[in-house]
């Protein structure tokens, strides 16, 4: 269960998603990097050359071992690449969020909350 | 029979029967009570304060506020075009290498639904800081603000949304859990304790009637014991008065004149 210490420090948003999402949202002031020693970005922008793995990667160090992010955003059709670690991931900190991006619009029976949803009410 | 089902290993004492009897009430009553709080949480039953958004009023809002994200992002993701058209370049680039510290971050708070912590986000802006002081400093000033603006209220959507959608993960969870306790109380505990007292009772039972039996076989024989006794008794005095009545006076023989005795050889 999430006990008040899972939660407490959680502050930041992190974002994974092509350049223009990632810029919108640094815009809007997410965008935070950890002091020198280790300077670690809060966001990753993924383009067509972006390997799966650097976005698994990336995606593990957000929701595992950065315990100050409260919030992933990941654009959807990312998700869709690491889909798999997308509808594995039951904890509910941090929360993972599929956001659409400018060419992908918003798919609601790609969405693994969603998904749940139904499932659960059995539609 | 008796044996037959689960059933718990208890030897059948009157004591355990006792303790079945108040552990199948126990398990009743906690039945009814996790059934309850399972209804109350998955259903939306009855109007409640804001604060305390159940299941399904909670699913309902996440469709909505999925749909509601969708066109803010559109929204700001066409607020972003305008900025580059405006500035003439990427700024993609220039907007990355310059984000230092959030301004944008979150606050979490706790509600209590049905004795169920959910936590909840809460956006807030810090002040006196800003990464992009000098983005579009030379033209498309204008739009990058509104473009900060729209990028801004789009956050605060998805943390509405990341909160309902934690909230929604949280109570899954808990109402599995009850689910699974509910069953299982109703299906193994309940039967389970019920075979034990039947059980129990049977064994009472079987004991008594032992008991009944033993004790009618006692009776019986202390009769038949006391019956012999009697009647032996009876022949003793019959005997004895026919020998007073026989003998008469000779009573007092020399008893060491009377037969010989036989000589005694080891």
């Amino acid at each position: 269960m999430a006990s008040t210490a899972d939660y407490k420090d959680r502050q930041f948003l992190a974002v994974i998603g092509d350049e223009d999402s990632v810029t919108g949202l640094l815009l809007a002031g997410i965008g935070h990097v950890t002091d020198p020693p280790d300077s670690q970005k809060n966001f990753l922008v993924v383009d067509n050359k972006t390997e799966t793995s650097a976005i698994e990667a990336a995606f593990e160090s957000f929701t595992e071992q950065r315990k100050d992010i409260g919030i992933v955003l990941i654009n959807q059709h990312i998700a869709d690449k690491i889909r798999h670690r997308i509808d594995t991931y039951t904890a509910a900190f941090p929360t993972v969020l599929e956001i659409p991006s400018k060419e992908h619009p918003y798919d609601p029976e790609k969405d693994s909350v969603l998904r749940r949803v139904r499932r659960l009410f059995g539609e | 029979m008796s044996g037959a089902g689960d059933r718990e290993a208890v030897f059948p004492t009157r004591q355990s029967l006792g303790l079945m009897k108040s552990k199948l009430k126990g398990a009743e009553t906690g039945h009814s009570l996790l059934k309850r709080k399972s209804e109350a949480l998955t259903k939306y039953v009855e109007p409640v304060p804001m604060a305390m958004q159940r299941f399904r009023e909670i699913t309902r809002r996440i469709d909505e506020a999925k749909r509601k994200m969708g066109r803010v992002m559109q929204v700001a993701a066409f607020s972003l075009a305008e900025v580059s058209y405006a500035v003439g370049g990427d700024i993609g680039y220039q907007i990355q290498e310059s984000a230092r510290q959030a301004r944008f971050r979150l606050r979490t708070k706790q509600e209590n639904v049905s004795g169920v912590l959910l936590p909840a986000f809460e956006s807030y802006q810090t002040e006196g800081n800003n990464d992009f002081g000098l983005t579009g400093l030379g033209k498309g000033g204008q739009q990058v603000q509104r473009c900060r603006e729209t990028y801004a209220r789009a956050v605060e959507t998805l943390v509405e949304l990341a909160s309902l959608q934690t909230a929604f993960v949280i109570l899954d969870e808990v109402i599995k859990v009850v689910n699974r306790r509910v069953n299982a109380i109703e299906h193994v505990i309940i039967p389970r304790t019920e075979n034990t007292i039947k059980y129990i009772n049977s064994e009472l039972d079987e004991l008594d009637r032992e008991e009944f039996y033993r004790l009618k076989k006692v009776a019986n024989k202390k009769q038949r014991d006391t019956a012999a006794a009697d009647a032996e008794l009876k022949k003793k005095m019959e005997a004895e008065n026919k020998e007073n009545a026989g003998s008469g006076g000779g009573q007092a023989a020399d008893i060491l004149a009377e037969n010989e005795d036989d000589d005694v050889i080891f």
